[in-house]
């Protein structure tokens, strides 16, 4: 009689009834099968270079653009090389990504919490401008703003001027800003304020953990934010000016620009994602159960503390990981600058495609910048999310 | 913030005497504190300083027959003749014009597709056959070239017809690939999983648009010489391509979703790999998915509107076009609402049937 086969002292034998050698030959397969695809468009592209002239590589960043940039955060001029213009494209989509990202959180927030008001008229005004923002698609809703800026816009002799010293015309919209010596000051004066408010936390929490006396944190920081960059800059005896925009002959002078291109993305943007931002931050609030609310009344606390203390912290946990995707979406879809001429990174690599026809290497430059761009928002994101989680004993 | 810390007050409100007429409706709703008269007594204002403006521009002082920009111009309201003038050139692009019943005739069975395939009678196997036999019609009418049809080129293709065709069939072949990746995600075997989230991670990490560059620019260097693909069909690749990365990510979540003793109960009846995931677990990972994945369908549809960027002549690309006429210039406002109703329309009827959906499949308990 034969031994019957176990598996376990013969196991060296190779079976195809046996898993873990069937998982070993799919995976190798798939391997070969990616890697042959891979090893096929790679061969028929240096075919193609080869055969087209074109020589691969990064050295063109070297050479001169010989193209101007309509706006830019540092000083660019056609004579810089690509890679100074490529940096001035990566500036101005963060510019737009990180304006877009505080201004819709704002919007979005707002307009959450009014979906959520007992007021009647508030509440349908609120779900009407999400129901019609969220269906509309965004490229859409950049045409029709910057149509709604460039051509339906008085010239700069009529502009509109809805606040003294703003001015919205076919040029852009204008803005006061300060202007001197003293404003290094207010930006030193507001890190300042900003350290002193983290120590100061650090210390009333440890303080209320021993004592169980509370500081009143909340106020303390507000005060501290608006009277210490004033008063630095004060002491500092240095000099302070708003400069307001006036009108000179056909256009403006003085104050900061907004192009049209720079505020049409910017509405388009804020006002499309904020839709989407009132929806997370509307159903982040809903997911705290009623008892919570009624629990921390029952403890005593006031509505400020309750909101604060136990009910935003279990709503941010809902809210977060939505924002993160929200906040990429911005950042990604900032790139639809491209379609209404605003010079970000896609519309920079766009314009060096046509004039130096390095396709592979222009269009890897985008990933690279948009890869970096969103997994450093989700790295952070997730580390604010895990500080935040449910820590559970 | 105040008016969320309100549920304690809500309470009362539920009081039936002050519910049971218009004054108590509006005390309660309206006028309830200092804060929200203040709130309501604002947005009334609002309401009152716009409303009556935007229906005196589309309805009272617009213009719906003038024959020329001129006489439109004259009345001071929006300017309807502009798209009745050019509606055919916004809905079907630069299709031959005495062939457009073709495109209109695929539209509305892409349409009538699309909705039966919300009806849940069709939710069978069946469903695959209808969707088969109706691109097959759609391709057959836009392309023609056969029955006595004559051959339009897809370069001519345009309007609403291809925006609905480039977003249906980037769903239909996106979701297939998309349910490959995300079986090949939760997969045990180490390349594969890495494989496929390289992958979906990759795409997910950059935007469309780029996709789409690289799709005009970088795919014909990746073909062999004396290849090529057109244009659309480029773009076509790139929306599937980016498409199936998003459904792999909602199908994820409805597979994570699947407690272990499915997997074990199947495997134990004897299922191998394939009949487990067809049979035991994907039709309940699906279903928990359909609402997210409705979500998706309406961002693809939208996002279609982006190959404009390649100079694709979709829906807001026809749009564009016929701006361009010197003739007619300065009506874009009446152009892009109007092109924005029609996104409006198909995007919020498919969020609301996603709505009710989600009701009728909802099989626990209510709050």
């Amino acid at each position: 009689m034969t031994q019957p086969k176990t598996s376990a002292p013969l196991g060296k034998r190779i079976s195809w009834n046996d898993p873990g050698v069937r998982s070993i030959v799919y995976q190798v397969i798939a391997l070969c099968a990616v890697g042959a695809v891979v090893w096929f468009l790679v061969q028929n592209t240096l075919h193609n270079l080869s055969v087209r002239n074109i020589a691969s590589g990064f050295g063109f960043l070297n050479r001169e653009a010989g193209f101007a940039i309509g706006e830019s955060l540092i000083d660019y001029g056609p004579a810089n090389d690509y890679r100074r213009a490529l940096t001035v494209g990566l500036l101005n989509t963060l510019r737009v990504a990180v304006v877009g990202i505080i201004l819709a959180t704002f919007l979005g927030t707002l307009i959450g919490i009014a979906r959520l008001s007992k007021n009647w008229l508030i509440r349908k005004i609120a779900s009407i401008y999400v129901e019609v923002m969220r269906n509309i698609p965004l490229l859409l809703q950049l045409f029709f703003w910057y149509a709604i800026i460039s051509e339906t816009m008085p010239g700069p002799r009529q502009a509109l001027k809805p606040l003294p010293g703003v001015f919205i015309s076919n040029r852009g919209i204008k803005i006061p800003w300060l202007q001197g010596e003293g404003l290094s000051w207010l930006v030193w004066g507001l890190l300042l304020a900003i350290v002193a408010i983290i120590v100061l936390s650090r210390w009333a929490r440890k303080r209320q953990e021993k004592t169980g006396q509370i500081f009143p944190i909340w106020s303390v920081s507000t005060a501290l934010i608006f009277l210490v960059p004033p008063l630095l800059w004060f002491f500092s005896g240095t000099s302070l000016s708003i400069d307001m925009p006036e009108l000179k002959g056909f256009n403006f002078a003085g104050g900061i620009t907004l192009s049209p291109e720079f505020a049409a993305l910017i509405i388009g943007l804020v006002v499309y994602t904020s839709a989407f931002i009132a929806e997370v931050v509307r159903s982040g609030i809903q997911s705290v159960n009623y008892g919570q609310w009624e629990a921390a009344g029952a403890l005593g606390l006031k509505n400020s503390l309750v909101l604060r203390l136990i009910v935003l912290p279990q709503a941010l946990r809902v809210i977060i990981p939505p924002m993160t995707s929200q906040y990429l979406n911005i950042t990604k879809n900032s790139s639809l600058a491209v379609a209404i001429g605003y010079p970000d990174i896609v519309s920079v690599v766009n314009t060096t495609l046509n004039q130096t026809g390095q396709a592979i290497e222009g269009i890897m430059i985008i990933m690279a910048a948009y890869l970096t761009v969103s997994i450093s928002i989700s790295l952070f994101m997730n580390w604010y999310n895990t500080r935040i989680a449910l820590v559970e004993r | 913030m105040s008016t969320v810390k309100t549920p304690s007050v809500a309470l009362n409100d539920d009081a039936p005497a002050v519910r049971s007429s218009i004054w108590g409706w509006m005390k309660s709703q309206l006028f309830s504190t200092p804060l929200n008269c203040l709130l309501t007594i604002l947005s009334a204002w609002l309401l009152l300083a716009t409303v009556p403006a935007i229906v005196e521009w589309a309805f009272i002082k617009a213009n719906i027959s003038a024959n020329t920009a001129q006489e439109c111009r004259g009345t001071g309201g929006a300017c309807w003749a502009f798209i009745y003038e050019k509606h055919r050139l916004i809905l079907f692009g630069l299709y031959p014009y005495d062939e457009q019943w073709r495109p209109l005739i695929a539209t509305c069975i892409l349409l009538g597709v699309i909705v039966l395939s919300g009806v849940r009678r069709f939710w069978n196997p069946s469903l695959v056959l209808i969707w088969t036999l109706a691109l097959v019609a759609v391709a057959i009418l836009m392309w023609g070239g056969v029955f006595g049809l004559k051959f339009v080129e897809n370069s001519l293709w345009g309007g609403l017809p291809l925006t609905l065709i480039l977003s249906t069939f980037g769903i239909a072949f996106a979701f297939p690939f998309g349910v490959l990746l995300a079986l090949g995600r939760r997969s045990k075997m180490p390349a594969i999983k890495s494989i496929c989230v390289v992958y979906i991670e990759l795409i997910r990490g950059v935007p469309l648009i780029s996709l789409l560059f690289m799709s005009a620019v970088m795919l014909p260097l990746f073909l062999p010489e004396g290849m090529s693909i057109d244009k659309l069909l480029r773009a076509q690749i790139a929306i599937i391509m980016f498409a199936a990365a998003y459904i792999a990510e909602t199908i994820r979540g409805g597979l994570q979703a699947i407690p272990k003793g499915q997997f074990e109960g199947a495997e134990s009846l004897g299922l191998n790999y394939w009949q487990m995931m067809r049979l035991i677990v994907l039709p309940q990972a699906l279903k928990i998915v359909i609402p997210p994945l409705v979500g998706i369908f309406i961002a693809m549809f939208k996002d279609t509107s982006l190959v404009v960027v390649i100079g694709i002549f979709d829906l807001t690309q026809a749009a564009k076009a016929a701006l361009t006429d010197q003739s007619w210039r300065g009506f874009s406002s009446e152009l892009y609402i109007f092109i924005a109703l029609i996104y409006f329309v198909f995007c919020y009827s498919m969020s609301k049937y996603s709505q009710s959906l989600e009701k009728r499949l909802s099989t626990g308990y209510k709050r």
